[in-house]
């Protein structure tokens, strides 16, 4: 059965349509990655699903019901967390409020500080200093830790490695193991196909708010992906 | 020493204007709304401890215990249903409505109450004081505010920043997109730090009935006095506030020992001195 | 070459048919009003004078907050001192009363100048409340003034009330029609300003105080101008208004509900940042005064909450909701692109 079902979603801000007709299927465990250049629509697909843009409810199916009306603050006590674009983190927090506000919605499950801090050691260290004091790749730790914090049964990564060196990039992507191994389904937005491809179990690329390609990472040819990113 | 005597009596002053004080901290502090209809919430307070006291026959300390939970309500519903619908980019409607809402709440206690002035007597508390020095004696009521106007502070220091709550009234404040997508419902948290509030403006409002005399129009200089304790003491920072509110006093009773038609003037000349010289405030949060 | 052929279909226009004839429609107004001293009675000239004003103030307090994004809630801060630089300039200084009325604008304005460089120190709602403590600061200073009476304030000596005119009617024609004058004058200006390419930097500013900088728009110096201009027709708008009351009072002089509340929901019910919305809004005032003059405070009761509700529920007014219903624009500032072939 499939986790997450998204049936002919659209959405905009205002005049300005970014997606037409989103279709995307999710099974349970699964690690699926969407690239595509600027302005595909990919952020705008996971802020949809996080609640944050309003949709029709079937738009959107989490575990077999609809939420696609839901409120970002009800999307997450039914288990989705998205960890933002642009990583948004609380500047008058501390790293360890930060984490702690993502626990807001008090959903029980694998996650708690302590795990936290053995997924990222130096979090522990800097707990104490304000979120946006770190460095880019510290602050993508606790934006990450912050979503896991709520337990969630869906990951969404917006643009995770986003203006990140790549050894920093590494790093991050090092801890996607151990959060898959709690059977944590996760959905990544990545600019970097290679990076996408590596962590994924299947792909799907946005083109002008359409899916203009589906497949495995190791089924789908380079030519494929430069069509669908592109659209040559 | 006569100043010796000022200087105490403004500071006690000062705990009443800082707690006037708080609320408007509060409010912008947490969903960037300035209430102008602040002040006339104190007065409203005051009226509905006397309706209290004078209807079930209760001492005024007392009729804290209704009118307290009393307006934590109407602060959630007033925000929940009709400010919250005002917020967003643009400053003017939550300031129009607020305004609206102050001449309307000045009018209505105007057509209940009448102009009369009114005070709420604490009995033998009223004139009850302690004698530090021959020259130097302290009012037990003004005492019993000002330790309150402190104890606020300090627990809504403490609410702030070491509970749960406080910790999402800053995080909403700091980003209410994210703080929604950590499950935070912002109508509601806005609607609670507006609750809080007005259960602050309670107490202020029944400690204001109780040191003077009040009527239906005292509110607007009510606001002056916790907009410019919050302005002086820098914004977002409640300690700052609280010496805001005590400098305020200090000024007033200093103003008051010259002449008494002085008092009001010299505490809105400070202010403005202050506001060209230090327009940031003395104690400004240094994040910001 | 094609796209300057499209290019020549449009052209700018900020007038339109219905702009043409208001123009007519007010010119007839105008002269209907210049008629009113002689055949009405003294209770109507009284209202049409209390109207003047009324629209006067509503234009300035639009032109602050509807276009320069300054909103003030210490408008009454000129109005008295325009009241009191009348007493002082025509008790102390023989000066004309009517020339005095004007004289005291310009008092006025100078004064607005390092209030302005004071409470421009407070952004958006603290520069609201600022602008309040200001007007408190006057009205406190004046009770203190016992040359001018004090806290019960003082009357205009006879002597001087003669000099505006030597009858009572005459007087009363001569404050008519300076307050006419006055109400012309002021919603003249706003147009004018609005025309002129200092409008479009106003509405600039409005819009985004961000945008308008980096685009080289002086927003210290336009804010500054406007606030001050706006506070010498305030002023003057005050001394006529203690001239017709012919006594003076700090409370009655700095009166927030009078002066600034009022004003505030005329221009909030007829239409924020708009010249047709004040017009509507005062009309509306009178109109709700009068039907509810039996019931003391009420009005402003009635007034406030029809205010609130309008700010929620319709927030461009009732000139805002008519003119898009019925795409009416009276007093044209917009520029507006329409296609050659529309134009006659």
């Amino acid at each position: 059965m499939s986790k997450l079902k998204i049936q002919n979603l659209t959405a905009g801000y205002g005049d300005f349509q970014a997606l037409f007709g989103i279709d995307l299927e999710l099974n349970a465990k699964e690690t699926v990655a969407i690239i595509g250049s600027n302005g595909a629509g990919k952020s705008t697909f996971m802020r949809s699903i996080a609640g944050l843009l309003k949709n029709t409810p079937d738009a959107v199916q989490f575990k077999g019901e609809n939420i696609g009306d839901l409120p970002a603050n009800k999307v997450v006590e039914k288990g989705i967390a998205l960890v933002p674009e642009g990583r948004r983190l609380f500047p008058s927090l501390s790293v360890e409020e930060n984490l702690l506000m993502g626990a807001y919605s008090k959903r029980k499950g694998p996650w708690n500080l302590n795990r936290i801090y053995e997924l990222f050691p130096i979090l522990k260290e800097k707990r104490n200093n304000p979120g946006t004091a770190l460095s880019g790749g510290q602050q993508q730790m606790v934006a990450i830790g912050r979503a896991l914090m709520s337990n969630p049964e869906l990951l969404l990564c917006d643009e995770i490695s986003l203006g990140l060196a790549p050894t920093t990039v590494k790093d991050i992507y090092k801890a996607f193991p151990a959060i898959q191994e709690d059977g944590t389904t996760v959905l990544v937005v990545e600019q970097d196909i290679n990076q996408a491809m590596a962590v994924s179990d299947r792909i799907y690329c946005f083109q002008e708010g359409r899916v203009s390609l589906e497949g495995k990472p190791g089924e789908v040819s380079k030519d494929d992906i430069k069509a669908a990113y592109f659209g040559m | 020493m006569d100043w010796v005597n000022t200087i105490v009596q403004g500071v006690l002053l000062g705990g009443l204007y800082a707690m006037f004080a708080t609320g408007l901290s509060l409010m912008f502090g947490i969903m960037r709304l300035v209430n102008i209809a602040h002040g006339d919430f104190i007065v409203l307070a005051s009226y509905l401890a006397l309706v209290v006291v004078t209807s079930l026959g209760l001492s005024p300390l007392i009729s804290l215990v209704i009118v307290v939970p009393l307006m934590f309500v109407i602060g959630y519903v007033l925000q929940r249903y009709l400010l919250n619908k005002t917020l967003g980019d643009d400053i003017l409607p939550p300031l129009l409505v607020t305004f609206g809402m102050s001449i309307i709440l000045q009018n209505v206690l105007l057509e209940v109450f009448s102009a009369d002035s009114q005070k709420l007597s604490a009995g033998a508390l009223d004139i009850a004081s302690i004698t530090v020095s021959d020259q130097l004696s302290v009012g037990v009521m003004p005492l019993i505010v000002f330790i309150s106007g402190v104890a606020i502070v300090g627990g809504l220091q403490f609410l702030f920043y070491k509970t749960e709550l406080g910790r999402a009234f800053r995080a909403t404040s700091d980003d209410q997109d994210t703080a929604r997508l950590m499950g935070v419902n912002n109508s509601h948290i806005f609607a609670l730090a507006m609750a809080i509030a007005m259960a602050v403006v309670a107490i202020a409002g029944v400690f204001l009935a109780m040191r003077t005399n009040f009527d239906p129009t005292v509110g607007p200089a009510r606001l002056l006095y916790g907009f410019e304790a919050v302005i002086i003491g820098g914004l977002g920072s409640l300690w700052g506030t609280l010496a805001g509110g005590i400098i305020l006093g200090v000024a007033q009773a200093v103003g008051a020992q010259i002449d008494p038609g002085w008092q009001i003037m010299t505490g809105h000349i400070v202010f403005l001195v202050i506001l060209i010289f230090r327009p940031r405030g003395l104690f400004p949060r240094s994040v910001d | 070459m094609n796209t300057q052929m499209k290019t020549e279909q449009f052209s700018v226009v900020r007038n339109t048919t219905t702009s043409r004839g208001a123009a007519v429609v007010t010119a007839m107004i105008l002269i209907a009003l210049i008629s009113v001293p002689f055949w009405a009675g003294r209770a109507d000239l009284r209202m049409i004078i209390e109207f003047a004003y009324y629209l006067s103030l509503a234009q300035m307090w639009n032109l602050l907050a509807g276009y320069a994004g300054l909103v003030s809630i210490g408008q009454q801060a000129f109005v008295g001192l325009g009241g009191y630089m009348l007493f002082v300039l025509a008790i102390y200084f023989n000066v004309p009363p009517i020339m005095a009325v004007f004289l005291s604008g310009l008092i006025v304005a100078l004064f607005a100048i390092p209030t302005a460089l004071t409470v421009f120190r407070l952004r958006g709602a603290y520069f609201a409340i600022g602008t309040w403590v200001v007007a408190e600061v006057y009205r406190l200073g004046f009770a203190q003034v016992t040359t001018l009476g004090g806290g019960s304030g003082q009357s205009l000596p006879a002597s001087i009330v003669r000099e505006i005119g030597s009858g009572r009617s005459e007087r009363e024609m001569i404050i008519y029609f300076t307050a006419l004058f006055i109400a012309v004058a002021s919603i003249g200006l706003v147009y004018w300003l609005l025309r002129s390419k200092h409008g479009l930097s106003l509405t600039a500013i409005r819009d985004s105080e961000a945008a308008s900088d980096s685009l080289g728009v002086d927003i210290f110096k336009t804010k500054l101008a406007v606030y001050v201009i706006s506070a010498g027709i305030t002023g003057v708008v005050g001394a006529l208004i203690f001239l017709q009351k012919l006594r003076i009072s700090p409370d009655a002089a700095f009166n927030l509900q009078d002066w600034t509340a009022a004003v505030i929901f005329i221009v909030v019910i007829g239409g924020i940042g708009t010249i047709e919305g004040p017009i509507i809004g005062t009309l509306i005032y009178f109109i709700l005064r009068g039907v509810l003059a039996d019931y003391g405070s009420v009005y402003m009761i009635v007034l406030g909450v029809v205010a609130v509700v309008m700010m929620l529920k319709a927030p461009q007014g009732v000139w805002g909701f008519l003119s898009k219903k019925y795409d009416l624009h009276l007093f044209p500032v917009h520029r507006r692109l329409k296609a050659k072939d529309e134009l006659e």
